[in-house]
């Protein structure tokens, strides 16, 4: 295995602080690992512009590869192309329904202009812990950035969804 | 305090840096990002740019994280609150933006200060300084004005971050592109609020009519244009709103046909001898949001905590 996969494997492992269930592999948000004459290299993007979890991603990075014997690492923010809830890779997905998350559907890639949605902005995701298809928006708006908040009307049990953007 | 205490304090101020004051994030945003400024671009105008957009941004975040604790349930108050995480995001990048594109911007600091460039923007400006619109600065109201206020500034925000996509300035051009997607949801939820509330009960029809009555004549701004908007959209760096007046009204009177409500009949808010929000120039009621927004870093310019 060369020093480049090695560091890959390690940042790899690294998990959300925020959605521990997923990595940052998995979640979309880990797009480079490169190693440079003097340093590891990782780039990461936000899912949102405000995310505040971006610091603890770097703080996690640097230690798990510091402690993995990469004393030098340099984390950069790369800001094109966007993050898409596309990114989450299927093993992500399935981590998310494990924890009880509804995973996000294919966001929309509107070629004009964006369309006013003024009723429900799409089918309603079904309930990840009882299937049902009878689930209701609560908010578009959850505990993080990424996050919606629906309610099942069969088992009744509120569930986040994680939006489409 | 006992030594049991001193220790856990020495924990924190010995460990992370993201537990300092200033600087609770990358040290600059803006790290690995290509902040080259494109060619025939004057650095001191795409600098006065970014604030525009980024006190914008600022402004309206700092209005809105004020409903923090005070919607009307918890479901909107956490709504409220990830708009205002959005807008300050944006704030952030564009005002690093703004001390990349021209060090001469950011207020000087006393030496050694650990106050990054987009803090010393947002934090040791003065009012005069500040050129964001003035809807997004003035008092908050009842919960029917802030669906008025969001959906005025959301409407004009996301059709002109939608042409900003394509600047030939790589920052505001990543900027657009994550900011369309995070004002669609803006738009979409202040929509379907207004909605809401137009057609409830009398008395929130009343309050969304008073809402829009008072802040309409704050909405012209954010299709006006600055000269500095102009020549910055003739460079291929910046959008003139005016460019967006069409679309932005297409989307206004979808709105408000749907829920019933007249266009209001009210010239725009005069400036000062022409002089207004993106000139510098503000109602009072930017220097109190400032006062409070600015207070404990100004006493602390050297702060660590």
């Amino acid at each position: 295995m060369s020093v480049r996969e090695r560091a890959a494997e390690v940042a790899g492992q690294v998990r959300d602080p925020e959605m521990p269930m997923l990595t940052l592999a998995d979640l979309g948000v880990l797009r480079g690992v490169e190693v440079e004459p003097d340093a590891v290299v990782v780039s990461i993007t936000p899912t949102y512009t405000g995310c505040p979890a971006m610091a603890t991603m770097r703080d996690d990075l640097v230690h798990r590869l510091n402690d993995a014997g990469f004393p030098h690492v340099e984390v950069r923010v790369v800001l094109d192309p966007p993050w898409t809830s596309d990114w989450i890779s299927e093993r992500g997905r399935a981590a998310l329904r494990e924890a009880g998350l509804s995973p996000p559907g294919p966001a929309a890639r509107p070629a004009g202009p964006v369309m006013l949605t003024l009723g429900p902005p799409r089918p309603a995701p079904p309930c990840p812990r009882c299937g049902s298809a009878a689930t209701r928006l609560t908010s578009e708006f959850g505990a993080t950035a990424c996050k919606a908040l629906y309610r099942c009307t069969d088992c009744l049990e509120p569930f986040e969804h994680v939006k489409e953007i | 305090m006992t030594d049991e205490q001193g220790s856990i304090f020495d924990g924190l101020i010995g460990g992370d840096s993201s537990q300092w004051a200033f600087g609770t994030d990358f040290e600059d945003p803006l790290a690995g990002v290509d902040t080259t400024v494109p060619d025939g671009v004057d650095r001191a105008d795409l600098a006065a740019y970014c604030l525009m957009l980024g006190d914008d941004a600022l402004i309206m975040s700092q209005r809105l994280s004020e409903w923090c604790s005070r919607a009307p349930d918890l479901e909107e108050d956490i709504a409220l609150a990830n708009m205002a995480l959005d807008l300050l995001g944006q704030a952030r990048l564009l005002l690093a933006r703004a001390a990349a594109a021209d060090p001469g911007v950011v207020p000087v600091l006393p030496e050694g200060s650990p106050v990054p460039a987009e803090d010393a923007l947002a934090f040791f400006r003065e009012a005069g300084q500040f050129r964001n619109v003035r809807l997004a600065e003035v008092a908050n109201g009842d919960f029917a004005h802030v669906v008025v206020r969001l959906l005025l500034f959301s409407v004009a925000r996301l059709a002109l971050l939608e042409r900003l996509r394509a600047s030939d300035d790589k920052v505001l051009a990543a900027v657009a592109a994550k900011g369309v997607k995070e004002v669609t949801y803006h738009r979409d939820w202040a929509g379907r609020w207004f909605l809401t509330l137009a057609q409830g009960t009398d008395e929130s029809h009343r309050r969304l009519v008073a809402a829009l009555d008072a802040l309409w004549p704050l909405q012209d701004e954010l299709v006006s244009t600055h000269p500095l908007e102009r020549s910055l959209a003739d460079a291929g760096v910046g959008v003139d709103p005016a460019s967006t007046r069409d679309e932005v009204d297409a989307v206004l009177d979808q709105v408000l046909a749907v829920s019933g409500v007249d266009r209001p009949d009210r010239a725009p808010l005069a400036g000062v001898g022409g002089r207004t929000g993106r000139h510098g120039t503000h109602t009072e009621a930017l220097s109190r949001l400032l006062a409070e927004m600015q207070v404990v870093a100004r006493a602390h310019p050297s702060g660590r905590w």
